[in-house]
């Protein structure tokens, strides 16, 4: 495939870039070769039947819950169903539960992408820098937590802590703030530190993983010359390492931020939304699969998925995240 | 290489008929009908395995099991049978989420032959709750019914004796306090804060919904009133002076019964299944022996000391999925499920009483609860939870604005969810 873009783009290079589009077109639709004309046939033979897929399985869906979201509609009572227009949006941005879900899950995805950056970063220098006997076992331990399902890992959090079964308070009821009589899931504030620390704990290594693939792919030519030119290690980190690892930087910032966003599993076992710890994918799911309520769910659903786009959309056209060259670095 | 190729085609070939074979083979034998159940310890298969023993080969009863907690079971039933799903026979059905499936033609209309024989003797709490629009239209199975537990040293310490005079809330409220002993409620923002708020408004003469077979937008709510303010004065009390102690606001029914059985524990209000959990603590050796000789038991505390008290109302009923394809033999399972035997012989074993009366006479029964007796006097007092198709807005909306306990206020909480779930059933606002 990228063989065939390639050859494409190199014809189309050939005609000056003031000319009408449609001539462009036409250039380059007569100078593409046979070989190319085959490859690009091949690519799209090999990946057709997985695009084919992807859009039954991701197209309709969106499609069907635009539909579903124009209407007032409830499972239990299909008779019932009927035109809604734009009225279920409205409901759902005039009601305050809804921009307090928004809030809540923002600032989820704020402090998390924060700080599993910096922590990710230390961990991946730590593995880049360890020797060659330790990067293994070094790579492992590090990734375990992200091998746990999210569940799972949930429910340890959530035993930790809990008043009744944890062993958290007793360990460090030295600590001021914490005692044996501390509930963490009985207000916002505390609830929200457990919330946070095991989406920390539990995805810091797959930020570690791909900053470590962009570490590596930095030259170190660059570094041992700006060592010789006396550089200190923060100068080397800050003015050489960085700017050369931007693109892997950026791709891991908007992949964990979609995925922090989306925050589900941590907040329905631990707190269920109780104490201001709703997020939006949850109260998308009480309102969908709790109240049966497809009609307002659907309309909840589409919002959410409009602002993972506008995510999407401030990451590659603000940011000018570079997909496919983030990609490469993290290959 | 062909023939490698021809061996390959035979054995896809087999893999695809076989399963097929096997679908029209099951067609032909005995009727297989599928229960879906809640999760217990067994009893539910036993009972399934004793009546295909005694149908004779008229049907065959099979149990798939629910998820754990009430309302996925329900999530899970009303999307299927919204999709006409014809695998389910029966189904156990928690009885506040039975309207739901009621309005819609979910359940299959019960019989008046059968709808007779399977309401002999059965206590007015669990008829209720079997029934909508004036119809049973589905089979009590198992009622369930919260009584007052308490630790006789900490009561004889208050001077009460609950199992001779009722009491009331605010005396065991006083007794705690005194005592320094933290009182064991269900304060999580779940259903049981809700089966705790329901039973406190209905014992204080209130009802959480007036007319509960009312379209949505024309419900209309009992909370704001003089038996709404009792209850949330109860509960704010309790929260606010911190005598349910720091659990409170996370306490289920298995955290409450930590508290009881602990240093602290004192009176508690919870479902039987504390009783024999307690009892298999001390033959297990978790527990003294002593920690179960200071149990006591009483109905249900009451609001007012002249009014009795209404003690919520949970429990099992059986309905048949109106898409089954043997809706007769689902109905003639149903009443082999339902005998006072098998209803005595599921509480003995698996601890959930039943809902009829002549099975408390059983001496297997009076042997395993000893408070046999308390519990069906509490079943003929028990309120149940509102009958509406809309139960998951009104629950869902008393959880929103009744937790945590400490922050319920007499003067505005009542107002605040009645305002909030009249919006939501007028679909004005998200919950």
């Amino acid at each position: 495939m990228s063989t065939a873009s390639a050859g494409a783009g190199a014809v189309r290079a050939q005609v000056p870039s003031g000319a009408p589009p449609d001539l462009r077109d036409a250039a380059a639709k007569a100078g593409r070769s046979d070989r190319a004309k085959s490859e690009a046939r091949l690519g799209w033979l090999l990946a057709g039947p997985a695009f084919v897929v992807m859009l039954s399985v991701t197209l309709y869906p969106i499609i069907q819950a635009f539909f579903d979201s124009l209407y007032h509609y409830r499972l239990t009572a299909p008779d019932d169903k009927r035109w809604a227009g734009l009225s279920n949006y409205a409901v759902v941005l005039t009601d305050p539960i809804f921009w307090q879900a928004l809030g809540v899950t923002l600032f989820i995805t704020v402090i998390t992408v924060v700080c599993e950056l910096i922590l990710g970063f230390a961990l991946a220098l730590v593995m880049h820098g360890a020797i060659k006997s330790l990067r293994g076992l070094l790579r492992t331990a590090i990734l375990v937590p992200y091998g746990i399902i999210t569940v799972v890992s949930a429910f340890a959090w959530f035993y930790a802590f809990d008043i009744n079964s944890g062993f958290i308070n007793h360990w460090f009821a030295w600590v001021p703030g914490i005692s044996e009589d501390l509930n963490w899931f009985a207000s916002q504030g505390t609830s929200l530190v457990v919330i946070i620390m095991s989406e920390i704990w539990k995805t810091t290594p797959f930020i570690s993983l791909l900053l470590l693939a962009g570490l590596s792919q930095v030259p170190t030519e660059l570094e041992e010359a700006a060592e010789v030119d006396g550089a200190t290690w923060w100068q080397r980190l800050t003015r050489v390492v960085l700017p050369n690892m931007k693109a892997a930087i950026m791709v891991a910032v908007l992949f964990r931020t979609l995925d922090a966003f989306r925050i589900f599993d941590n907040v329905f076992i631990m707190t269920n939304g109780a104490n201001g710890t709703e997020v939006l994918s949850l109260l998308t799911y009480r309102t969908s699969i709790g109240r049966l309520e497809i009609g307002l769910g659907s309309a909840l659903s589409v919002l959410l998925f409009l602002c993972v786009i506008l995510i999407c959309w401030i990451a590659i056209k603000l940011f000018k995240v570079d997909l496919a060259g983030g990609a490469r670095g993290a290959s | 290489m062909r023939r490698r190729s021809r061996a390959l085609a035979l054995v896809v070939g087999l893999a695809v008929v076989a399963p097929l074979a096997a679908c029209a083979g099951e067609g032909s034998g005995t009727p297989k009908l599928i229960w879906y159940i809640n999760p217990d310890d067994g009893g539910q298969a036993a009972i399934a395995k004793e009546c295909t023993e005694q149908a004779g080969g008229a049907y065959k009863l099979e149990v798939s099991v629910l998820p754990r907690d009430a309302s996925a079971q329900r999530e899970q039933l009303a999307r299927r049978l919204a999709a006409a799903d014809s695998s389910i026979d029966i189904m156990s059905l928690d009885p506040p989420f039975i309207p739901e499936m009621a309005e819609p033609g979910f359940l299959a209309p019960v019989p008046d032959d059968v709808a007779e024989r399977v309401s002999k003797d059965v206590v007015a709490g669990a008829l209720a709750g079997a029934t909508w629009n004036d119809k049973l239209v589905t089979v009590p199975f198992w009622a369930n019914t919260q009584l007052l537990w308490y630790r006789k040293s900490v009561a004889a310490a208050a001077g009460l004796d609950p199992s001779k005079t009722p009491v009331t809330w605010d005396q065991i409220m006083t007794a705690a306090k005194d005592q320094d002993k933290y009182l064991a409620v269900q304060g999580t923002k779940a259903e049981s804060l809700t089966v705790w708020i329901n039973a406190l408004v209905a014992s204080a003469g209130g009802q959480i919904i007036e007319n509960p077979e009312a379209p949505a937008d024309e419900i209309t709510l009992g909370l704001d009133s003089p038996a709404g303010e009792a209850a949330a004065t109860i509960i704010g009390t309790i929260g606010k002076e911190n005598l349910g102690g720091p659990g409170l606001p996370t306490e289920d029914e298995g955290a409450s019964l930590s508290v009881f059985q602990g240093d602290k524990g004192s009176f508690m209000v919870n479902w039987p299944f504390v009783w024999s959990a307690t009892k298999a603590g001390v033959e297990d050796g978790t527990f003294p022996q002593a920690l179960l000789d200071d149990f006591g038991w009483a109905l249900y505390p009451q609001v007012t000391a002249d009014q009795e008290s209404a003690p919520p109302y949970g429990g099992i009923n059986l309905g048949i999925g109106a898409y089954s394809k043997h809706v007769d033999l689902a109905f003639q399972a149903a009443e082999c499920i339902v005998t006072p035997e098998h209803q005595a012989t599921y509480f003995a074993t698996n601890g959930n009483p039943p809902s009829n009366t002549t099975a408390y006479d059983d001496p297997a029964v009076k042997e395993a609860f000893p408070m046999a007796d308390v519990i069906r006097e509490s079943l003929e007092l028990a309120a149940p939870r509102p009958q509406t198709p809309y139960y998951n807005e009104v629950s869902t909306g008393l959880q929103q604005t009744w937790h945590p306990p400490s922050s319920v206020n007499p003067g505005t909480t009542p107002k605040e969810s009645t305002d909030l779930i009249t919006a939501v059933l007028r679909g004005e606002q998200l919950l």
